[in-house]
Order: structure tokens, then C-alpha cells, then sequence
């Protein structure tokens, strides 16, 4: 009994140790202008008001920048699920020649960093004239290896008499993926939106290579250049960082379960 | 019937990969084989303005890079991050995972969910809130530190404690992610082992080292190989906390080849280090697999 309550004591501090950079966060975004900038620091506002909030939407244009993260986040979650669940499905399930060995191939290219191709695809987008435009900050969550190879670990798991009763009926192959599989493939969906969705929110290096104007940034590229200028305004750039961490904090918290179960297959399995 | 039923299927399954496939080979593995050829030309600002400018220098781009006393800088704060990063997020990682999977604790998923909260927070958001919580004179951090009768310690300002500093936020934001890895390889390993362990009167430490740790020992690999290659891909830490700084004590190589190539526009010399970048990830993940397989792990 005492076991279990130092054990679940001591789990509760690492916790609260981690968690605390984040409540302290939230905390000081209500803080009046100057005020966390005292020793020793306070832990809650003296009079809490969401001025820091306002200031950032009404002189900042924060706004537009959250519009501007949500559009694009959608946006590459909607294309990498396009892109890859129907490939993943396909090396799962369809047998087609060559199939082995270019999957061989996707699974080598896995342990490539993305960063090592950035400066060829800017020309490359550049040539395009992709460059400073939603498009081009959408361009590399087409190219999600990591998707095919989630949504292929759980298509193996489908029997293949599913498929063979379905040809038999006289489907054809694009019926069986829209009517038979996908809706089998929710949980997989799910996992992969919200991890894509996630990474393209928190996606910083490519965002700030790819647009120029500052009417594009998304929150990331915009706190990072606010946070240059307004170096000593802590409570507005805790503000900041609320606005732009929070929505993914709530939708992790949300669906962690989906999450954390997708992050197992696509690591340890693999 | 048959016969036709086949040729739909190899059809359907080229068709349904194909767009992920062109994706793949435009956007990921013609840039990355573009970066080998690329790092072999001249290419700068004038090539950009002007295609015709472009030439071949073999290895000219490669030579001056080892000449710049900047790049070594970059290259060994790297190789700092990558040493002392590595041991300190995996050690941290398995602790909090064995901490999590103890079978006393109450309340599990909730303690699960706590310590992964700070992987998928905003990078930027986070390095903002650390950058004022390491703050010398103000920060949290240095105030739990004077509790102590310890400090102030000049975190960010420092060219001796901002390696260590910025290396604290980055444990501080990546361990709930191997911790759960960690945690899934843990619950594959049968109590029944270390519970005979513990009857034949082995100590804790014992049974880490000799029940638990080979039992997990593939796993321990695969995590260090994926720390190794995100310590090696440091860039909007010290983007955002540093500005690669004070003195260049936080310049990696990361962010060198961003100010080469995104400041200066020397793509070619850019290109050069993201090739030497790969070869030094590749290099480093080769050695952890002839060291795990002399160990007897995998």
C-alpha cells in the first residue's frame, strides 16, 4: 500500500514537473505587461485579463496566421490521406508486379532525412513557381512514406476472402477500396489525419524557407518573427505560444488514444 | 474471367500507388539526389538569377567547407548535441517508461498522457516558453535553482551553458516519445522473468541489467538510432532560442546549411554540407548496428 503510494507521489511530481512549463505558460498570457518579469516569478496573475490575447489578434494580425495554419494544416492532411491511403492499401492487399521491390525501396528511403533534399526541392518549387504559396507548403506531405507504410501494417490484417468474395459479386477494384476497405480502415484514418495534421501545424524549417510573404506565415513562422522583435514582451509571447500550441494540445488530448496506438505501429512493428 | 480478373488487379494496384509514387520521386528522391549533384556545382545567387552562371568545381565546395572554421563549429556543436543528447534522452526516456510500467502505480494512462503532452506541443511555441523560463535573471528555472542556494546561471547568454541548456529543452520535449516506445517493449517482457529474478534474490539493479535491459535491447537500439539522427537535425532550437548563439556555441549543422543556403544563397556550398550531413547520420547509425550486433542485441 505504501509502495503504491510513493510510486504513484513520485509519477505525479515527474508530471507535474513536465506539465509545468505549459501551465506556467498559460498562466502568464494573462499577466498585465512586465508583470513575469519580476524575481522571484509570480505563479498566477495578479488580475488576470486576456489583454496579451487581444493584442495579438487586433495589432499583431495573429488572426490571419491562425487562418492561415488551419488552411494549410487541412489542407495536408486532406492530400496526404488522398495520396497515401489508397498506396498503402494497394501494397497491402493488390498483388502487382514489382511491388516487393519497390516497397523495398520506400522502407530504405524511410531513414532519409527530408531536410537533405530542402535546398534541390526550393529550386525545384522555385522552377515551378511554387514558391511563397500555400502550394508549396503543402508539396512535401504528399510524399508521406511514413502514411503507406501505417495504413499497409493495418491492411494486412484484412482477410483476403473479403476481397475474393468481393470480385466473385463482379466489384470492381476502385468499389472494393471505397465501399469494402475504407470503411474498415477508420482507426488507421484517423491516427494518420491527426498525425499529419500535427506535424504540418508544428512544421516550421519548411515554412520559413518556402514563404517570403509575411501574409502567408503560419503560426509558427509568425511567433518565431514576433519572438525576434519582442524579446523582452513575455506575456505577449506567452500568448502567442498558447494560441499556437493549444488547438494541437486539445486535439492530441482528444484523440490520444488514436495517437498513441499509431505511433506504435509505425515504430515498433516496423 | 480469371485471367481478366488479374490484369484489373495489377492495374488497380499500379494506379492506386502511382500518385503516391510520383509524389515520392518528384518531391523526396529527385531533391535528395539533386542535393549529390547540386554540391558539385557553383550554384549562388547569380545562378539564380541566371541559369547560365552555373558550373562545375568537383570537389571545390567540399574543400572550403573544411577550411571554414565555421562549419567545424557547427559540426562539433552537433557532435556535443549528438553525445551527450543521446545517452541523456534514452536514459531519461527508459526511466520514465520503467517509472510508468511499475506495477504499483495507480492512475497510469493519466501519467502516460502527462509526460507525452510536451512532444506534440508547437516547437516554436515551446522554445519561446523555455527561452523565458531560462531567463538569467527572471526564469523559473534559475529561481528553483537559488532554492537550492545554487546559480544564477546565464543559460542562453553563456558560450559554455547554452549547449547544455538548449540539450535540457530537448529531453525536456522529446523523451514522452521514446518513453512510449519504451513502454510498449517493456510490456512484452513476462513479470514471471523478474519476478524468479527477484526470488533467486537478484537487487534491482541486477535485474536491469540482467533481465530487463536484454530484453529490450532492440528497442534501446532503435531508439538511439532515432535520437542520433534528430540530435544530428537541431535547427529551430537554437533558430528560435539563439539565433545560433552566443559566439556559435549553438550553430549546428543544420542551421549552418540554412544560413548557407537561405542567407547567403549559396546552395552549392549548402548542398554540400546537407550530403555531408547524411553521410555523418548514416555513418553514426552503421556503427550503433555493428556495436548492437557485437553486443549480441539484434
Amino acid at each position: 500500500m505504501t509502495r503504491r503510494l510513493v510510486v504513484t507521489a513520485l509519477a505525479g511530481l515527474v508530471a507535474l514537473v513536465t506539465i509545468a512549463p505549459l501551465l506556467w505558460m498559460l498562466s502568464v498570457s494573462f499577466m498585465a505587461p512586465g508583470e513575469a518579469a519580476r524575481f522571484p516569478p509570480p505563479l498566477l496573475p495578479a488580475h488576470a485579463s486576456l489583454e496579451n490575447y487581444r493584442q495579438l489578434f487586433g495589432s499583431y494580425g495573429v488572426g490571419r496566421f491562425l487562418a492561415n495554419s488551419l488552411l494549410v494544416s487541412t489542407l495536408a492532411t486532406l492530400l496526404a490521406l488522398l495520396f497515401t491511403v489508397p498506396a498503402g492499401y494497394a501494397f497491402a492487399k493488390l498483388r502487382f508486379r514489382g511491388r516487393d521491390a519497390v516497397f523495398r525501396l520506400l522502407v530504405a528511403a524511410l531513414v532519409v532525412p527530408g531536410q537533405i533534399g530542402m535546398l534541390p526541392l526550393f529550386l525545384e518549387l522555385k522552377a515551378m513557381g511554387l514558391v511563397n504559396s500555400y502550394a508549396g507548403a503543402l508539396v512535401p506531405w504528399l510524399a508521406g512514406i511514413f502514411g503507406i507504410f501505417l495504413v499497409r501494417q493495418y491492411c494486412l490484417s484484412i482477410p483476403d476472402e473479403m476481397l475474393e468474395a468481393a470480385r466473385i459479386d463482379g466489384a470492381s477494384e476502385a468499389a472494393i477500396l471505397h465501399r469494402i476497405i475504407w470503411p474498415l480502415l477508420t482507426p488507421v484514418v484517423v491516427t494518420l489525419a491527426l498525425f499529419v495534421f500535427l506535424s504540418s501545424w508544428n512544421d516550421f524549417m519548411w515554412p520559413l524557407i518556402v514563404f517570403a510573404d509575411q501574409d502567408l506565415y503560419t503560426l509558427p513562422v509568425a511567433l518565431a518573427a514576433l519572438s525576434r522583435e519582442h524579446v523582452q514582451d513575455n506575456e505577449l509571447m506567452m500568448a502567442g505560444a498558447v494560441v499556437t500550441t493549444l488547438p494541437v494540445l486539445i486535439l492530441f488530448l482528444a484523440l490520444q488514444r488514436f495517437y498513441l496506438s499509431g505511433l506504435l505501429a509505425g515504430s515498433v512493428k516496423g | 474471367m480469371s485471367a481478366k480478373r488479374r490484369a484489373d488487379e495489377v492495374r488497380a494496384g499500379w494506379a492506386m500507388s502511382a500518385p503516391a509514387l510520383a509524389a515520392i520521386l518528384l518531391f523526396f528522391v529527385a531533391p535528395a539526389l539533386a542535393s549529390l549533384f547540386l554540391s558539385f556545382t557553383d550554384f549562388d545567387i547569380y545562378a539564380l538569377a541566371d541559369i547560365s552562371n552555373l558550373r562545375f568545381v568537383g570537389f571545390e565546395n567540399y574543400a572550403r567547407l573544411i577550411e571554414n572554421p565555421l562549419f567545424w563549429k557547427a559540426m562539433s556543436n552537433s557532435v556535443l548535441f549528438v553525445a551527450i543528447g543521446t545517452p541523456l534522452v534514452v536514459a531519461l526516456s527508459l526511466c520514465a517508461a520503467m517509472l510508468v510500467h511499475s506495477r504499483w502505480l495507480s492512475w497510469r494512462p493519466l501519467w502516460r498522457v502527462a509526460l507525452f503532452a510536451p512532444y506534440v506541443t508547437t516547437l516554436v511555441a515551446t522554445a519561446v516558453v523555455w527561452r523565458y523560463l531560462l531567463n538569467t535573471r527572471y526564469g523559473l528555472v534559475n529561481y528553483l535553482l537559488s532554492l537550492f542556494g545554487a546559480g544564477p546561471i546565464d543559460w542562453l547568454g553563456s558560450p559554455t551553458a547554452s549547449l547544455p541548456a538548449i540539450l535540457i529543452f530537448v529531453a525536456w520535449k522529446t523523451f514522452g516519445y521514446n518513453m512510449i516506445i519504451f513502454l510498449a517493449a517493456l510490456q512484452t517482457v513476462p513479470r514471471e522473468l523478474e519476478e524468479a529474478a527477484r526470488i533467486d534474490g537478484a537487487g534491482r539493479l541486477a535485474r536491469l541489467r540482467h533481465v530487463t535491459l536484454p530484453a529490450i535491447a532492440p528497442t534501446v537500439l532503435l531508439v538511439s538510432v532515432l535520437t542520433v539522427a534528430a540530435m544530428f537535425q537541431l535547427f529551430t532550437e537554437p533558430y528560435v532560442m539563439t539565433e545560433g548563439g552566443p559566439a556559435q556555441s549553438t550553430v549546428t549543422v543544420l542551421y549552418f546549411m540554412y544560413e548557407e543556403g537561405f542567407k547567403w544563397w549559396n546552395l552549392g556550398s549548402g548542398a554540400a554540407v546537407a550530403v555531408l550531413l547524411f553521410l555523418c547520420i548514416l555513418g553514426v547509425t552503421l556503427v550503433q548496428l555493428r556495436l548492437a550486433r557485437r553486443g549480441g542485441a539484434i
